[in-house]
């Protein structure tokens, strides 16, 4: 029996593939996060499909946090500084290696592209090693 | 107008995935990295889920000739591997291992207020546009983004 978050994990998840068909289908383009991101600071020629897509991830939540969540998300507090030098190596990180998590991870890995293989297993890597460095030996600010 | 229609609803969808599945809270990414600790799964079933669609999809999709509301696909057409992939992965994978947000999620997770996610995702954003600026490559290569 999986316990019942595992299960909606699984449907979100596949809310989250169903989402990246449409763009697919629809618009011929891959949801990738970070690119729709980039194309929307970028400004130029402003394209509105990007925006319009950032703003539905804002609404998607909202419908699911304050319509449907049988309990809030946690909000847990963390350092700023964290947060900060975090978002700067994922938006750098992400650029270099064009992709993140949604691009390499779901679209790409549905493409069965090599490229996006290889940029998953490296950054599960190096997050993993992150992680065990912060939790298990205090070296990074002592988590 | 059908294709900015599509896009909305396409970001919609995500976003209500991404907060069905719990990534809106970083605990859950940290938690699922932390394989030494109270190692937590979740993950896991939310890519699994995401990636057994599109797995399925995109090859039905990708058969037809073109988008419905466009003139083509625009897909990565690269296959090769090169230092700038792997390097900017790896500083991502850090990146999230620190904070326990990818973008999607910090995006999505401005809807709870949290300031976490604000200062994530306003870094985020810097970073993108730093890297733009500072360690660019030729434009004719940003053209085949993979995501």
């Amino acid at each position: 029996m999986i316990p019942e978050h595992w299960l909606s994990a699984l449907i979100g998840g596949i809310c989250i593939g169903a989402s990246a068909t449409v763009l697919l289908l629809m618009n011929g383009r891959i949801a990738g996060i970070s690119g729709i991101s980039g194309r929307v600071l970028a400004g130029r020629g402003a394209e509105p499909w990007a925006l319009l897509f950032l703003a539905g991830l804002l609404i998607g939540g909202a419908i699911y946090e304050y319509g449907l969540a049988p309990t809030p998300t946690p909000v847990a507090a963390a350092a700023p500084w964290l947060m900060l030098g975090g978002g700067l190596l994922v938006g750098i990180g992400s650029r270099m290696g064009h992709g993140c998590t949604s691009g390499h991870g779901v679209c790409g890995l549905g493409r069965f592209s090599r490229r996006s293989l290889i940029a998953v297993l490296v950054f599960m890597t190096t997050a993993f090693i992150t992680v065990y460095l912060v939790r298990h030996t205090g070296i990074v600010g002592g988590g | 107008m059908r294709a900015l229609v599509s896009s909305l609803a396409a970001g919609v969808l995500f976003g209500f995935g991404l907060g069905l599945s719990q990534m809106i809270d970083p605990a859950r990414i940290t938690g699922f990295l932390d394989v030494f600790g109270a190692w937590d799964p979740t993950l896991m079933f939310v890519l699994g889920g995401a990636v057994g669609t599109t797995a399925l999809t995109f090859r039905l999709v990708l058969r037809r000739a073109k988008p419905v509301c466009e003139p083509e696909f625009l897909v990565p057409k690269r296959t090769s591997v090169d230092r700038r992939l792997v390097t900017g992965s790896a500083l991502f994978g850090i990146g999230w291992g620190l904070t326990g947000y990818c973008p999607g999620p910090g995006i999505t997770g401005l809807v709870l207020g949290s300031t976490n996610a604000l200062f994530f995702v306003a870094a985020f954003a810097i970073g993108l546009i730093v890297s733009d600026k500072f360690i660019g490559e030729p434009a004719a290569e940003k053209k085949s983004e993979d995501g």
